[in-house]
């Protein structure tokens, strides 16, 4: 292969087990968001459009749904003939064969693919955040801090801090003097993106050192991040100001995709930056005589013939007559039959709201519909 | 294999068709019309495509590329195209031209039969049934009709046909009635009889395949026809293109035509799903994905990336892509060509059965 001079790899092997029945058949990466999109969706066009031409994407728990969504990369215009999209699933050698045990770890069983491309730079992502980004203005602060390590960072809201790993820098430069994981009296309030720039001889040596380590758990995080800075190594921040959604949680991920409903969403999906993701063959959307759709997002194959209201709506859903949706997100197929109620709930996809079922849950309290599922108006009175 | 005719003579539609030809004239959304000869094609296992370029061949081919998008970018097979011939001393009109200069492409497949479809149907038809009826008449050629249910003029071909299937007679008549069997433009034939029809009719002085191939030369073939029961539009006309897209508002032909086993493909757009604001009140109307919507749609069809403003008022209309309806507008019974800009506050109103026409990258 060419040489490269950045290399992206995410991390796309989380279960996601916060997201319960969501992630049971799919990892988090491939959990349907925003109408359309995949969570993966956003790193991908991130890299496609800051013009990352080789991305390893790292998979592990339930990976077929994603392979198979993936696919040659074309959808992200990643079906290059030199590089584009390589899928990296753990693999067997001549002794015995290793799960990843840890993100660290994953990037190690790894390191003959990224020797393969050349690259200076790696670029580390994880497959659970919404958020666009141009990582092209990351790397150029990289380079300029003439960095070992680069740290994206996001300024989180002071009381949300310990939730986070906060990064203590000289505000002057950057430079990152302490991480700290969840600290209980954060003195910065600069949370970890979980996006890493490391120059490759750096990154190999480290990870090298860390794969003899038998006490560490080998985590970027927990492990990598405090030896570099033990040894005094230049890690710089980088500090992103625009919209960035950790969806690792139901709540999360419901409030991530109420957010896009607001009159101005917080960010554009619309402009030049696309978020890109593969396209079913279905046709614009079809929106009833007795219909009423407001402050919703919906999009093609779906035929909507009662009440939609501040929810989101995926391909191929079918609202019924005289049935309210509202405050809810319908993946792909979904379907709530006429008269049904579903409130302040996620359905995921190929699941049934039957005639006259009703399915509510509340802020804070959001009801998920595992996939596939039917729930029955006599359910509902046997629920009470 | 199969050839999508791209040449339609489309001199009733004027405004639409300025600058594209009517096959990739914008459809229900997001379509161009020969999406629909295409997807059934390749649904129905066709490997093998000719796409007959029309005059004003850009439009069709920044649509179409490489054909992936239907399937068709293969590594064998797959789609070709096929460019009108030279005009040279030559100043014959008509089809059968260009089908002569590209015999090459027919005889040197691999496939055994030939179907030539047009691309100004809209239809979704399952062409493996039509091989089989094929194979079990033993005709020569074998055609699909479907069964007007209403009276409409626009030159047709009516096929009389007899209980068993086989054509009686084949002619171009200036208008149908209901129960009329007219002609959905799909032949099926051997290679072998395809190519002899072609050499011959072209050889002697023939322009037009359908008129000068089949029709004068009926008494030489056996001609069957069967019939699509689904639903058909021919798009010859702007009231013809406006009443089809107005027919796939109704729930059972979008059920029907789009969302069966067999899908219509398209050029694939990444466009982001529609935002319904909070003024927003849309009803039975067709929205494609790109739009942003703050005002009234009423028995409209939307397409990719149109915007509508806060009081705007769109009743029976066609909007096409990337408009933009600004605060406080009236449209009803319009047909509004791609990127129009329609200012804040002006009236646009069309009648019922001749709607008002704008055409593309107009600022009213």
């Amino acid at each position: 292969m060419r040489k490269t001079e950045c290399l992206a790899m995410i991390l796309a092997g989380g279960q996601g087990s916060r997201l319960k029945a969501l992630t049971k058949s799919i990892a988090k990466p491939a959990v349907s968001f925003g109408g359309k999109y995949r969570i993966i969706d956003f790193p991908l066009s991130n890299c496609a459009n800051s013009g990352i031409e080789k991305v390893g994407v790292l998979t592990q728990y339930r990976p077929l749904e994603l392979h198979n969504y993936l696919g040659s990369g074309s959808a992200w215009d990643l079906d290059r003939n030199d590089g584009g999209v390589f899928i990296l699933p753990p693999y067997a050698r001549e002794k015995g064969a290793d799960w990843y045990s840890g993100t660290a770890d994953a990037i190690y069983q790894n390191l003959n693919f990224i020797d393969s491309t050349d690259p200076d730079y790696v670029l580390i992502l994880s497959g659970d955040h919404i958020y666009t980004m141009d990582y092209s203005w990351m790397l150029e602060s990289h380079k300029m801090n003439k960095a070992d390590a680069t740290i994206g960072v996001f300024e989180v809201p002071w009381e949300e801090a310990p939730r986070f790993g906060i990064m203590n820098t000289d505000k002057s430069t950057g430079r990152i003097i302490e991480f700290e994981e969840k600290p209980a009296q954060p003195k910065s309030n600069l949370a970890s993106m979980g996006i890493y720039i490391f120059s490759k001889p750096f990154l190999k040596k480290y990870l090298e050192d860390d794969a003899k380590n038998e006490t560490s758990s080998h985590d970027f995080g927990k492990d990598l991040i405090p030896k570099m800075l033990g040894d005094n190594a230049r890690l710089f921040s980088y500090a992103f100001d625009g919209y960035w959604k950790d969806v690792g949680t139901i709540e999360s991920l419901w409030q991530a995709n109420m957010d896009l409903l607001q009159d101005e969403p917080p960010f554009d999906l619309n402009g030049d930056w696309k978020v890109y993701s593969s396209n079913p063959s279905m046709p614009p959307h079809y929106i009833g005589p007795d219909a009423k759709v407001k402050k919703a997002m919906i999009t093609e194959g779906s035929m909507i013939l009662g009440e939609v209201e501040h929810s989101i709506i995926f391909p191929g859903v079918r609202v019924g007559k005289g049935a309210k949706v509202t405050n809810s997100v319908l993946m792909p197929n979904a379907k709530v039959e006429a008269n049904a109620v579903v409130d302040y709930a996620i359905l995921a996809q190929e699941s049934v709201i039957a005639e006259g079922a009703r399915v509510a849950g509340s802020e804070g309290a959001i009801t998920v519909i595992p996939e596939g599922e039917t729930v029955s108006a006599e359910a509902n009175q046997q629920a009470g | 294999m199969g050839i999508v005719n791209l040449q339609e003579n489309n001199s009733l539609i004027r405004e639409l068709t300025d600058t594209r030809a009517v096959e990739s004239l914008p459809f229900a959304g997001r379509y161009r019309m020969l999406d629909f000869a295409l997807s059934s094609m390749v649904n129905s296992g066709i490997i093998t495509v000719g796409v007959m370029l029309p005059d004003w061949s850009r439009s069709v081919l920044d649509h179409i590329r490489s054909g992936k998008d239907w399937d068709l970018a293969r590594r064998h097979d797959g789609l070709s195209y096929l460019p009108a011939a030279p005009a040279d001393n030559d100043s014959r009109q008509g089809d059968l031209k260009n089908l002569y200069h590209n015999i090459d492409f027919v005889e040197h497949s691999s496939q055994k039969y030939v179907l030539l479809a047009n691309g100004s149907f809209v239809y979704n038809v399952d062409f493996s049934n039509v091989l089989r009826f094929h194979q079990n008449t033993n005709a020569d050629i074998t055609m699909v009709y479907h069964v007007a249910d209403t009276e409409s003029a626009g030159k047709n071909v009516v096929l009389e046909v007899a209980e068993n299937g086989l054509v009686t007679d084949l002619a171009e008549k200036p208008a149908i009635y209901e129960g009329s069997k007219v002609s959905m433009s799909v032949y099926l034939m051997e290679k072998r009889v395809f190519v002899e029809m072609v050499r011959y009719t072209y050889e002697h002085g023939g322009q037009d395949l359908l008129l000068d191939g089949i029709i004068r030369r009926i008494g030489e073939y056996t001609i069957y026809a069967c019939e699509h029961k689904g639903y058909v539009a021919h798009i010859d006309s702007t009231a013809a293109y406006y009443k089809a897209n107005m027919d796939i508002l109704q729930p059972e032909n979008w059920e029907e035509i789009f969302m069966g086993d067999s899908p219509v493909y398209t050029k694939v757009k990444d466009e982001v799903p529609v935002q319904y604001k909070e003024t927003a009140s849309v009803k039975n109307s067709l929205i494609a994905n790109g739009c942003i919507i703050r005002g009234e749609v009423e028995n409209s069809i939307l397409f990719r990336g149109v915007k509508v403003g806060k009081d705007v008022k769109i009743k029976n209309s066609i909007i096409m892509q990337r408009c933009d309806v600004r605060d406080g507008s009236l449209i009803e019974n319009v047909i509004c060509d791609k990127n129009v800009v329609i200012t804040k506050d002006k009236w646009l109103k069309g009648a019922q059965n001749y709607p008002l026409i704008v055409t593309k990258n107009v600022v009213i």
